[in-house]
């Protein structure tokens, strides 16, 4: 960014929740079948058909709007979007327009140099139906649509436009991302379609309060290609004014081959959508009540379970930060804490053996073989003594290709800690005798190869010996 | 009772003389075609059937045969040959609306109203004539010739359900399905001499009709008596999870509405209530001075102007004295919105209809004219060649109404005065008023080719499509005839009172008798 344009970003996010079925029917949502096999006469809009609003669909967008701080009006209206494409069968989207589901929230994305937190406001949250899929590619001169994706039911969120940088907008992404995995409304996942981004971008010089003419980004396929997409907009637009030019109100589509953007060809300016109110569907009532309960059952948010971790299992606020990127993984790290009354441990093995056994794994933790309660019990056999911590990192290999209990393993595998006396005695005697120059040495006085020595019993014992024993059994010897 | 006369028996009677095995679906089946042919029913003809294939109904009638022989009770309706306006959607029948870009095709499932129809024993014999998309008020818009009025073939039957009133009205069956947006079963019913009902907005799911204007929508029950219609409707009514703005009210048992008793509250096997409901007459006491006693019937001067054509004045005059004879009151009142109801329907109607026909894209089903110049000239091509004139008409005029900067000046505006129109009725059957009689259009059937001017055509409604409007019940029957031509009387009612609606029009049929038609 240069020093005389500020470049101000509003993104609309639209989100695909994690229903079974289809936001009108009873059609399947699943990723992935074959072509136009999960439709009917009402997603494939046959004549006669009508649309029944999924209930389902409509708790899931309600959790993700409370759980953005937005506020439910008791009353939203749907409303026909009318325009024809092939993908969209009835010549209209049921969505909603000027009676959303919700608006009014906000979403924090941390804070700036000078420690104050980043606000970015959420102007509306509502309901939608997906339109299906034109293929472009697959027929010479010709398109194909499968409509298995028509009727899907989406949620799309609205910033205000008060992203500054595409940094920030980038940061938003993150954290609306992980709020909604929270949330477990969708599977947000830009890969598979279920989270898309469409940005807002328009720059104005540092000062002035009224906002320049905007674009419209689209085509976007990660959340760096969003970031990408912004700066290249952002030289764009300043180019154009630096030079005395204009910026002109249109669609773009980010070219991520050549890191550029280009005008849509489609003539999306133009279109008059004659949004009316959708006939088939009653408007949407939610009672007081409903809306209370549903916000009364809102899973704990990350903010929250950030300090929470850092007040029940004394770990630091940057570790909680690392262990509540995901829910699953806070889930993870939170079963183990619990279990073994450990935080500290706990954050040491989930973050370290934990995660780099899934890194060469498949990688889902809460698939992972090694369950929570698993892991603790590992970490309470090192807390007692019974298995050192370095055999305990063996007993966690076997727990991973196994899956046996840690206690079983490490007895099967004679890992567990020796602290016999007898035995130790023995490997103190073998080890001197072994290695006669640094048992000299040490004898005479030379008390820093204490350490040296130890490494030779705690090898020899394959890592059973208890090092506390050790040691004292050689300071006695060293007299 | 016999099938020689068939054409004159009513549905009651015909289901009850097969449940007791006095006669035979098939022999129905048969009857009803023959008396097709009889009447010269056919494209040369009257024009009344878009498809209708007497073999396969003797099929389906040996199905019921066979029902009959398994179950103690197949239903109401055991044998009863139905006729379904071509915009309902029947497993096994093409539904084409009238129109060219649907011709032939098949909906491969069927409206909630015709499974419900099949469920109580009635067998489904065609698919009727009516204006395209349900746009018109003579059946001349059906991309498939006019459908002619079997009580003078010069005229037209009415319309849109045109083919529905002119299959009752010739004998072909007693009963037929048509659809509503703005009086498309009352005013063919009533250009016909039988009756016809649209009920509350709701009572009927819509599910498998091809969608006009939603918000108006409703399919309608044409009968040959007020009998005949109240046992259709019955048998459809009732809330649908298929269909959202069905409503989930009870449904009475209409055909007690005839004893002049009050409706019970639920249906109850077993009951006597029940066992009148399936006896082939309900038999109603002659009509006497206490038949409408306490009845309050509303004569709102707006639907009897000045311009009102003085012979069906005096129709609904004579009317009226009866159900004052029969104990009832008639008050003058007003719904003073009332004259506004064409323009307001004329956006409203249109504006939805533009939305709800734009699934006729040709990309999935119907016609496709495709110039092979890629997608804009496929969707011209089609659409251009798939629409008659007046859906043309009307699909331009909605997306006018409802573009950017005309909203707000004609839809927003237009469902304001729906809603006063519609408080209107609310104020006057708040008032101590029962039920409001008018006539149901300002004059008989006119002649084919008659009415070229699309304003004036929209004129026909005047009396029917606030019902409409308002989503109060309505029915027209048969009040007399002016010049040999049918003249029908509207009743209408509060929403969901359907059996006050069905009480008055049996005691007005029975009470007019043979007046009724002449």
């Amino acid at each position: 960014m240069n020093d005389r344009y500020e470049m101000v970003v509003g993104l609309e996010v639209h989100v695909q929740l994690k229903t079974r079925t289809k936001a009108f029917c009873g059609c399947s949502t699943d990723f992935g079948a074959p072509p136009n096999v999960n439709t009917c006469p009402v997603c494939l809009a046959l004549p006669g058909a009508l649309p029944v609003l999924n209930e389902k669909a409509v708790e899931l967008a309600a959790r993700a709007a409370l759980g953005l701080g937005c506020k439910i009006d008791p009353i939203s209206v749907f409303a026909r979007k009318n325009y024809f494409y092939p993908d969209l069968p009835k010549g209209y989207q049921i969505s909603q327009f000027d009676q959303p589901l919700a608006t009014g929230g906000h979403i924090g994305i941390g804070k700036t140099e000078d420690g104050k937190d980043v606000q970015i406001g959420i102007t509306r949250l509502h309901m939608e139906e997906d339109a299906g899929k034109s293929i472009h590619d697959r027929y010479p001169g010709a398109t194909a649509i499968d409509l298995n994706r028509a009727g899907v039911p989406l949620i799309e969120i609205v910033s205000e436009p008060d992203l500054r940088s595409a940094t920030d907008a980038a940061a938003y992404l993150r954290t609306l991302k992980q709020i909604l995995q929270y949330l477990d409304v969708s599977d947000v996942s830009m890969e598979e379609g279920s989270l898309r981004v469409d940005a807002n971008i328009s720059i104005r010089p540092f000062g002035q309060t009224k906002l320049g003419t905007k674009t419209e980004v689209k085509n976007m396929n990660s959340f760096s290609a969003v970031e990408r997409a912004l700066d290249a907009e952002y030289e764009r637009q300043s180019k154009l004014l630096e030079s005395g030019g204009s910026v002109q109100q249109q669609t773009l589509l980010w070219d991520a081959a050549h890191e550029t953007v280009r005008p849509s060809r489609s003539k999306e300016g133009s279109h008059d959508y004659r949004y009316f109110p959708e006939p088939d569907l009653r408007p949407l009532l939610l009672d007081k009540k409903w809306i209370d309960d549903a916000q009364a059952n809102l899973p704990e948010l990350p903010d929250a379970r950030k300090k929470r971790f850092v007040e029940d299992y004394a770990i630091s606020l940057a570790e909680s930060e690392q262990l509540t990127a995901t829910p699953s993984l806070a889930n993870y790290y939170e079963g183990v804490a619990r279990a073994s009354k450990d935080g500290k441990s706990a954050y040491n093995w989930v973050m370290g053996e934990v995660l780099a056994a899934l890194r060469s794994g498949d990688g889902d933790i809460s698939l992972f073989a090694v369950r929570p309660a698993d892991l603790a019990q590992l970490l309470n056999l090192v807390r007692d003594g019974t298995v050192s911590h370095t055999a305990a990192k063996r007993v966690f290999a076997m727990m991973v290709e196994t899956g046996k209990p840690a206690a079983q393993i490490a007895a099967d595998e004679g890992l567990s800690q020796v602290g016999d006396e007898s035995a130790l005695t023995t490997w103190v005697e073998e080890v001197l005798e072994e290695h006669p120059e640094e048992a000299k040495r040490y004898l005479s006085g030379e008390k820093k190869l204490q350490g040296v020595l130890v490494g030779f019993v705690m090898k020899k014992s394959r890592g059973r010996a208890d090092p506390k024993r050790v040691n004292q059994l050689l300071s006695a010897r060293g007299g | 009772m016999t099938i020689e006369n068939y054409a004159s028996l009513s549905a009651a009677q015909i289901s009850a003389s097969v449940r007791a095995g006095q006669m035979t679906p098939s022999s129905l089946v048969n009857a009803s075609f023959d008396r097709a042919d009889e009447i010269g029913a056919g494209r040369d003809g009257l024009n009344i059937f878009l498809y209708s294939d007497r073999d396969a109904c003797c099929e389906e009638a040996e199905l019921v045969s066979g029902r009959l022989e398994k179950a103690t009770d197949v239903g109401v309706l055991a044998g009863v040959p139905i006729a379904i306006k071509d915009n309902i959607a029947s497993l096994g029948l093409p539904t084409s609306c009238g129109s060219k870009i649907l011709k032939g095709y098949v909906s491969p499932f069927e409206s909630t109203a015709v499974t419900r129809l099949r469920a109580n024993g009635a067998i489904i014999v065609a698919k009727t004539n009516m204006d395209e998309f349900a746009m018109g008020s003579s059946t001349e818009n059906s991309a498939y010739g006019p459908t002619r009025n079997p009580h003078d073939v010069r005229l037209v039957p009415g319309g849109s359900s045109g083919g529905s009133a002119a299959a009752v009205a010739a004998g072909i069956t007693p009963i037929a399905l048509g659809s509503e947006t703005g009086g498309s079963v009352r005013q063919p019913a009533a250009f016909c001499g039988v009756v016809g009902v649209k009920p509350t907005y709701g009572r009927v799911s819509r599910y498998g009709l091809v969608a006009f204007a939603s918000s108006l929508d409703q399919i309608g029950v044409v009968g040959r008596t007020v009998d005949d219609a109240a046992i259709g409707l019955e048998t459809i009514a009732g809330f649908d999870k298929m269909d959202s703005t069905s409503s989930d009210a009870d449904v009475p048992l209409y055909r007690l509405a005839a004893l002049g008793k009050p409706a019970p509250a639920a249906r109850e096997p077993d009951t006597e209530a029940m066992r009148i409901a399936r006896t082939p007459v309900p038999l109603p006491p002659p009509p006497s001075e206490t038949t409408l006693k306490g009845v309050v019937i509303g004569k709102p001067r707006e639907y009897f102007p000045e311009s009102l054509d003085a012979n069906i004045r005096d129709l609904c005059d004579r009317a009226l004295d009866k159900m004052r004879w029969m104990g009832a009151t008639v008050r003058d009142v007003s719904l003073p919105r009332s004259p506004l109801a064409i323009p307001v329907y004329y956006i409203i109607a249109p504006a939805e209809a533009s939305s709800n026909l734009a699934r006729f894209d040709g990309v999935r089903y119907g016609l496709r004219v495709d110039p092979g110049k890629g997608l804009r000239p496929m969707y011209d091509a089609t659409r251009s060649e798939g629409f008659g004139p007046e859906v043309t008409r009307r699909v331009l005029l909605g997306t006018y109404v409802l573009s950017a900067g005309y909203y707000d000046a004609y839809y927003k505006k237009a469902q304001a005065v729906r809603t006063l129109i519609a408080d209107d009725f609310r104020s006057v059957f708040a008032s101590g008023v029962h039920t409001i009689f008018t006539p149901t259009t300002p004059t008989p059937a006119f002649a084919v080719g008659a009415i070229s001017d699309p304003y004036e055509m929209y004129l026909n409604d005047i009396f029917t499509v606030t019902a409409n409007l308002a989503g109060v019940p309505a029915m027209s029957v048969p009040i007399g005839r002016v010049r040999r031509l049918p003249v029908g009387g509207q009743i209408i009612t509060p929403h969901f009172d359907e059996y006050s609606m069905f009480r008055v029009g049996y005691a007005l049929e029975a009470a007019l008798g043979a007046d009724a038609h002449r």
